[in-house]
C-alpha cells in the first residue's frame, strides 16, 4: 500500500521534471524572438539604405507580416504555457489529495455562459441590426411576402430561442457529475409521434399562406392598362425601353443587335417606332407594372428589393413579372429620413467582373409627373438608325402586315 | 460470396504467417497505392484537411477584399501577383476565391473529405468486415479524388485565372470564355476536375453500398446497425443516384464549350457580336445541376448527422432516442431530397406552378429534420454527458442545424425566396448547416475516431480550446450575414461601395472578417494537434470511449483484415448505454444476451420467440430465488 504511494509520488515528480523542461523551451522560444526581431530590425535598416521606395514599402510589408506572425507564435507559446501551468496545477492538486480540474463542470459553466451571451447577442442583433433593414414594402404585393415573412420570423424564433436553451440546458445540466447513472430511455412512441405531428402541422399552415401568397404574387395574367416596360441586361447595365404614345412595345430579335440598335428592336414592326429609350425606370405609383425581362449575354437577375420583387434575366428565354408600386419616392424619403433614398434596381446574379456594380435608379412619380416625364424621352428610332435602314416614312404601311405576327410578348 | 472467400483468405493467412510474397507490405503499398480501408481513410482525411485548409485561406483572402474594399495590401500582390494588381485583388479573381472555395468545400471537403474518410474507415469496422467489397476501387477511388484535387488547385496557375462563374457553373457565362477570364482555361480545368470527382466519388458510393449490403458480420441485421452506418449507406446511395445527372449536366456543358452545340445556349449576343447558339435553355442546365446540387447538400449533412448520433449517444451514456425515427427520417430525407432541387430554382424564370410544387415539398423535408433535433434533445437528456471534444463538435452541430435549418423554412418559402434569393441571407442559411453544422461532424468525427485512426488520443484541452474559439467564432461570422441578406445585399459583391444604401454594412463586414480571421487562426491549434497527436500522443487504450461499436474490439495497432481471428458476432443493437440492471454503462455489441441475464429486456426479444422463453424462464426462476 505504502510503496504504490510513493510510487505515484515518483510519476508526479518525474513530470514536473518534464514540466521543467519547458524552461529550456521557453528560453529557446526566446532566442527565437530576439532573433527574428533582429531580423525584422535588419530588414528596417537595409530598407533605409535603399532610396527606392518601392524597396522600403517592400520591406515594410515584410515587417509587418513578421510582426502578424509573431503575435500568432506568441498566442501560440501563451497557450502551451497555460496548459502546462494548468497541468502543473493539476498535478499539485493531486499530489496533496485533493480534486483535480473538473473539466465536465467547466465545459458545463461556458455552455451556460454561451447561451448567455449567446441570447443576448441574438436579440442585440435583432433590435439593432434588425432595424437597419429594408422600409417596409413599397409594392402592393410585398405586404403579403412580409405578413408571410413575420408569421414565419414568429414561429421559427420561438423554435430557436427553446430548442437553443434546451441543448445548452441539457448540456449543463446532464454533464457528469461522477456517480449519477444515465436513463435508459431508448424510445417512446407518443412522444416521437407528437413531435413528428406538430412540426408537420406548424409546417401545412406555413405551405398553405406561403403557396397562396406565391399564386397571388405570380399570378400575372395580362390586364388592360399594364403598363409594359422592356429591361434588358447585358454585361453590366441594363437597358430600358419604353412604349410611345400607342402603348405597345415592338417585337425585337437578338440577330439585329448592332452598333446603333443595341436592343435589336425589329423597326419593320409599327409598335416599336415610337418606342422610347430611358435612362432611370421611371413608374407611376398605383398602377399594374409589368416588366419585360431579357438578357443578352449571361444570366443575370432583375432585383428590385423595395418591391419585394426579383426575377432572372435568361438568355433566350424571356421572362415578365408584375407588380404595382405603391409609395413615392418622396414619401420613402420622407418615411425613411433620408433624403436621398432611391428605390434601386440591381443586378443579383453573377453575371462577371463587373456584377457588383450594376445598378439602376428607380423612381415611383405621379400619374402627371409620369405623362411629363415619358414625353421627355428619346425614341429609339434615332436619325442614325433611320439612315442605316434606309427607312423613310412611306416604308411604314407596308410594314403593317407583319404588326399582327409581331406578339406584343 | 467474397465474404468467404476474405475470410478463407484470412485465415489461411494466419495458419501459414507471412510468406506469401503479396503480403509484405513495401512503403508504396502501404502509404501510397494501399487498399487497406483504413490507410485509404486516412488518405482522405488528410488530404481532405489540406484542402479544407487551402478553401478556409481563400476565403480570408475575399472576406479581407469586403472589409477593405478601397484598402490596398502590398502582400496580396506578393503573394497572387497579376490577380491582385496594386495589392487589391481584382474583380474577376475575387469571383475566382468564391468559385474555387465553395466548389473545394462542398466536393473536396464535405464530400470526399467526410464521407471518404468515414464511411472508408467506419463501414468494415462498424459491419464486421475485413475490408470493402473492391479495396483496389476503394483504392483508385481515393487517386481519382487526389488527381481532381491537383486539377483543381492547377487551374490557379493558368494565365487568365480559374472558374469563377461561382460554384454552381451556371452557363452561359461558364459556357462562354468571352463573358469573363475565368471561363477559358480555368472552367476547362474545373470540368475535367469535377468529372475526375464525380468517378471517385461513385467508385467510392458503389463500393460503401455493396459493402453495407453484402458484408455485414453474422447477426448484424440491418436494424442492429449504428446510425453512423445507415448514414453512410443512405449517403451512398444519394450519390449513385445524382452525382451521374452532374456529369451528364457537364458533357453537355463540354459540348457546348469546345464543340459548338447549343445545350444551353441561345439568343446570345456578347461584346456586340451575335453569337450563331439558338434553341438551347440555360434553365436546363439548372435543373441538371440542382438535381445532384440538392442531394448533395443532404451528402454533405447525413454522414455529419450519422457521426453526431453516435457521438452524443456514446458520450451521452444514454441510447440515441428513437433510433428507428431516426431511421426512417434518414430515409425519409433521403428520398424526399430527389424531389426538392427545384427550390434553388424559383426566380430563374421557371413556371410559377412548379415553383409552388417544390415549395410543398421543400418544406416537407423540414419534418424529418425536425425529428431528429428532438430526438438529439431527448439523447441529452438526463443523460450523463461526458464533454468529450468529439462530443463538444457534435452538440455544436445540434446546434448550428438547428439555426441553419430554421432560416431554411424562409429559403424554402417561394414567396419569401423571391426576396431572399441570392442575398446574404443564403449565404448565411447554408453556412450554418453545411460550412457550419457538417464542418463539425466532420471535426467531431475526427477527434472521436482519431485513436482508431492512429492508435493515439488527441489533446483534450487543445481541443476544447480549438472548439469554443471555432463555435463563438461560426457564429460571430454567420448571424450577422442574415441582417444584410434581408437588407436585401447580394452575394458574391466585389464591393459594397458602390451602393450608398449598403455602406451601413461596411462595420459589419469588417467585424465579420475579422471573426473569420480569428477562427481561421484558431484551426491552427487543430491542426497542431492532429499532427503532433498522431506522432506523439498519449497511446490509447482498445476502448476509449467505452463505446459498444464494433470498430473498438479491433486491436489498437491496425492489420489488414481488422480482426486478428474470427469476425465477432453480433447480438445486439449498438446502443445499450446505461441500461438498468447491467454492471457497466455499456454493453457491446458482441456481448450475448446470454451473459447478461440481469439487464436484459422483453423488448430485446421481439423477433426472438426462444431468447424470449429463455427470458421468461430466468425471470421465474429470479423471482422464485427472490421469495426464498
Amino acid at each position: 500500500m505504502y510503496s504504490s504511494v510513493t510510487n505515484t509520488k515518483k510519476e508526479y515528480i518525474m513530470a514536473f521534471k518534464k514540466i521543467l523542461n519547458l524552461k529550456t523551451l521557453s528560453s529557446a522560444f526566446a532566442a527565437m524572438l530576439l532573433f527574428a526581431t533582429s531580423t525584422v530590425m535588419a530588414q528596417d535598416t537595409t530598407a533605409t539604405n535603399f532610396p527606392g521606395a518601392d524597396d522600403a514599402a517592400k520591406s515594410a510589408m515584410w515587417t509587418t507580416v513578421g510582426y502578424y506572425a509573431l503575435i500568432v507564435v506568441l498566442v501560440g507559446i501563451i497557450i502551451g504555457i497555460v496548459g502546462k501551468i494548468l497541468r502543473v496545477y493539476d498535478l499539485t492538486l493531486q499530489i496533496q489529495g485533493k480534486k483535480t480540474i473538473n473539466w465536465s463542470n467547466v465545459m458545463g459553466i461556458i455552455f451556460i455562459i454561451f447561451l448567455v451571451a449567446g441570447i443576448y447577442g441574438a436579440l442585440w442583433s435583432f433590435f439593432v441590426q434588425g432595424n437597419m433593414l429594408l422600409p417596409i414594402s413599397a409594392s402592393l404585393h410585398g405586404v403579403k411576402t412580409d405578413n408571410m415573412f413575420n408569421i414565419t420570423f414568429g414561429i421559427t424564433v420561438v423554435v430557436f430561442f427553446l430548442t437553443q436553451i434546451a441543448l445548452f440546458g441539457f448540456s449543463f445540466y446532464y454533464r457528469n457529475r461522477g456517480k449519477r447513472k444515465a436513463y435508459f430511455y431508448p424510445h417512446n412512441n407518443t412522444i416521437e409521434k407528437i413531435w413528428t405531428i406538430i412540426p408537420a402541422i406548424v409546417l401545412t399552415v406555413l405551405v398553405i399562406t406561403g403557396f397562396f401568397t406565391w399564386k397571388e404574387i405570380t399570378n400575372t395574367t395580362e390586364v388592360k392598362g399594364d403598363i409594359n416596360i422592356d429591361i434588358t441586361g447585358h454585361q453590366f447595365a441594363w437597358e430600358l425601353r419604353y412604349p410611345g404614345k400607342d402603348g405597345k412595345l415592338g417585337s425585337k430579335k437578338y440577330t439585329l443587335v448592332s452598333g446603333t440598335n443595341k436592343l435589336g428592336i425589329d423597326f419593320k414592326d409599327k409598335n416599336s417606332l415610337d418606342d422610347l429609350a430611358a435612362d432611370t425606370l421611371v413608374l407611376p405609383v398605383n398602377r399594374s407594372i409589368r416588366i419585360n425581362i431579357f438578357a443578352q449575354d449571361v444570366i443575370h437577375s432583375v432585383y428590385m428589393p423595395h418591391f419585394r420583387a426579383q426575377l432572372n434575366a435568361v438568355p433566350g428565354l424571356p421572362t415578365y413579372m408584375k407588380f404595382t408600386p405603391t409609395i413615392l419616392t418622396t414619401d420613402m424619403r420622407e418615411k425613411t429620413g433620408n433624403p436621398k433614398f432611391e428605390y434601386l434596381l440591381y443586378c443579383n446574379k453573377i453575371c462577371g467582373g463587373g456584377h457588383y456594380n450594376m445598378q439602376k435608379v428607380v423612381r415611383v412619380v405621379s400619374d402627371s409627373e409620369y405623362a411629363d416625364w415619358l414625353s421627355k424621352q428619346k425614341p429609339y428610332l434615332t436619325d442614325g438608325v433611320k439612315k442605316e435602314l434606309k427607312m423613310a416614312v412611306n416604308t411604314q404601311p407596308a410594314a403593317q402586315g407583319q404588326n399582327r405576327l409581331a406578339l406584343n410578348n | 460470396m467474397s465474404t468467404v472467400t476474405v475470410h478463407a483468405h484470412e485465415v489461411d493467412k494466419h495458419g501459414h504467417g507471412h510468406d506469401e510474397h503479396h503480403h509484405h507490405d513495401t512503403f508504396i503499398t502501404k502509404y501510397v497505392f494501399s487498399q487497406d480501408h483504413k490507410m485509404i481513410a486516412k488518405q482522405f482525411l488528410i488530404t481532405g484537411i489540406i484542402m479544407a485548409v487551402i478553401a478556409m485561406l481563400l476565403s480570408v483572402l475575399f472576406r479581407i477584399q469586403l472589409a477593405y474594399p478601397e484598402k490596398s495590401f502590398p502582400l496580396l500582390e506578393t503573394l497572387l501577383g497579376r490577380f491582385a494588381p496594386e495589392g487589391k485583388i481584382s474583380p474577376d479573381f475575387y469571383l475566382s476565391l468564391v468559385t474555387i472555395h465553395g466548389t473545394i468545400m462542398v466536393f473536396f471537403v464535405l464530400t470526399a473529405g467526410l464521407s471518404g474518410t468515414f464511411s472508408n474507415l467506419l463501414i468494415p469496422l462498424q459491419v464486421g468486415a475485413r475490408d470493402m467489397a473492391s479495396p483496389f476501387l476503394n483504392m483508385l477511388s481515393y487517386w481519382f479524388f487526389f488527381l481532381a484535387c491537383v486539377i483543381m488547385l492547377s487551374s490557379f496557375f493558368v494565365q487568365k485565372g480559374p472558374a469563377s462563374g461561382g460554384w454552381t457553373i451556371y452557363p452561359p457565362l461558364s459556357a462562354l470564355p468571352k463573358a469573363m477570364p475565368g471561363s477559358g482555361e480555368g472552367m476547362t480545368l474545373w470540368l475535367i476536375s469535377m468529372v475526375l470527382f464525380v468517378a471517385s466519388s461513385l467508385m467510392g458510393g458503389i463500393n460503401y453500398v455493396s459493402t453495407v449490403l453484402n458484408m455485414r458480420t453474422k447477426g448484424m441485421d440491418l436494424w442492429k446497425m449504428p446510425l453512423t452506418i445507415w448514414a453512410f449507406f443512405l449517403t451512398a446511395v444519394l450519390g449513385v443516384l445524382s452525382f451521374p445527372v452532374l456529369v451528364a449536366g457537364v458533357v453537355l456543358l463540354i459540348f457546348d464549350r469546345s464543340f459548338g452545340t447549343s445545350f444551353y445556349l441561345s439568343d446570345i449576343v456578347i461584346a456586340g457580336k451575335v453569337m450563331p447558339y439558338e434553341g438551347g435553355s440555360p434553365i436546363l442546365f439548372q435543373h441538371l445541376f440542382w438535381f445532384l446540387g440538392h442531394p448533395e447538400v443532404y451528402i454533405v449533412i447525413m454522414p455529419a448527422f450519422g457521426i453526431s448520433s453516435e457521438i452524443i449517444s456514446t458520450n451521452s451514456r444514454k441510447p440515441i432516442f428513437g433510433y428507428h425515427a431516426m431511421v426512417y427520417s434518414l430515409i425519409g430525407i433521403a428520398v424526399l431530397s430527389f424531389i426538392v432541387w427545384g427550390h434553388h430554382m424559383f426566380v430563374t424564370g421557371m413556371n410559377p406552378f412548379l415553383g409552388g410544387v417544390f415549395m410543398i415539398t421543400t418544406l416537407i423535408i423540414a419534418v424529418p429534420s425536425a425529428v431528429k433535433t428532438f430526438n438529439y434533445l431527448a439523447t441529452l437528456w438526463r443523460g450523463n454527458l461526458r464533454f468529450t471534444p468529439g462530443m463538444l463538435f457534435a452538440i455544436g452541430l445540434v446546434s448550428f442545424f438547428i439555426s441553419g435549418g430554421l432560416t431554411g423554412i424562409f429559403l424554402g418559402n417561394a414567396a419569401l425566396d423571391i426576396n431572399l434569393h441570392d442575398t446574404y441571407f443564403v449565404v448565411a442559411h447554408f453556412h450554418l448547416v453545411m460550412g457550419s453544422a457538417a464542418i463539425f461532424g466532420m471535426l467531431a468525427g475526427v477527434y472521436h475516431w482519431f485513436p482508431k485512426m492512429f492508435g493515439r488520443l488527441m489533446d483534450e484541452r487543445l481541443g476544447y480550446l480549438h472548439f469554443w474559439l471555432t463555435f463563438a467564432g461560426a457564429y460571430l461570422v454567420f448571424f450577422p450575414m442574415h441582417f444584410m441578406g434581408l437588407d436585401g445585399v447580394p452575394r458574391r459583391y466585389y464591393a459594397f461601395t458602390e451602393f450608398e444604401s449598403m455602406k451601413q454594412w461596411l462595420s459589419v463586414n469588417t467585424f465579420i472578417t475579422w471573426a473569420a480571421i480569428m477562427s481561421a487562426v484558431a484551426q491552427l491549434l487543430f491542426l497542431f494537434n492532429f499532427f503532433y497527436s498522431i506522432f506523439f500522443g498519449k497511446k490509447t487504450t482498445q476502448n476509449p470511449w467505452q463505446s459498444n461499436t464494433l470498430e473498438w474490439t479491433t486491436p489498437v495497432e491496425h492489420l489488414h483484415g481488422n480482426w486478428p481471428g474470427e469476425i465477432p458476432t453480433v447480438y445486439r443493437w449498438p446502443y445499450d448505454y446505461s441500461k438498468p440492471g447491467a454492471e457497466e454503462d455499456f454493453i457491446p455489441q458482441t456481448v450475448p444476451f446470454s451473459q447478461t441475464m440481469s439487464s436484459n429486456l422483453p423488448h430485446d426479444f421481439e423477433d426472438n420467440e426462444a431468447g424470449l422463453e429463455a427470458y421468461d424462464k430466468w425471470q421465474k426462476e429470479n423471482k422464485a430465488i427472490e421469495a426464498n
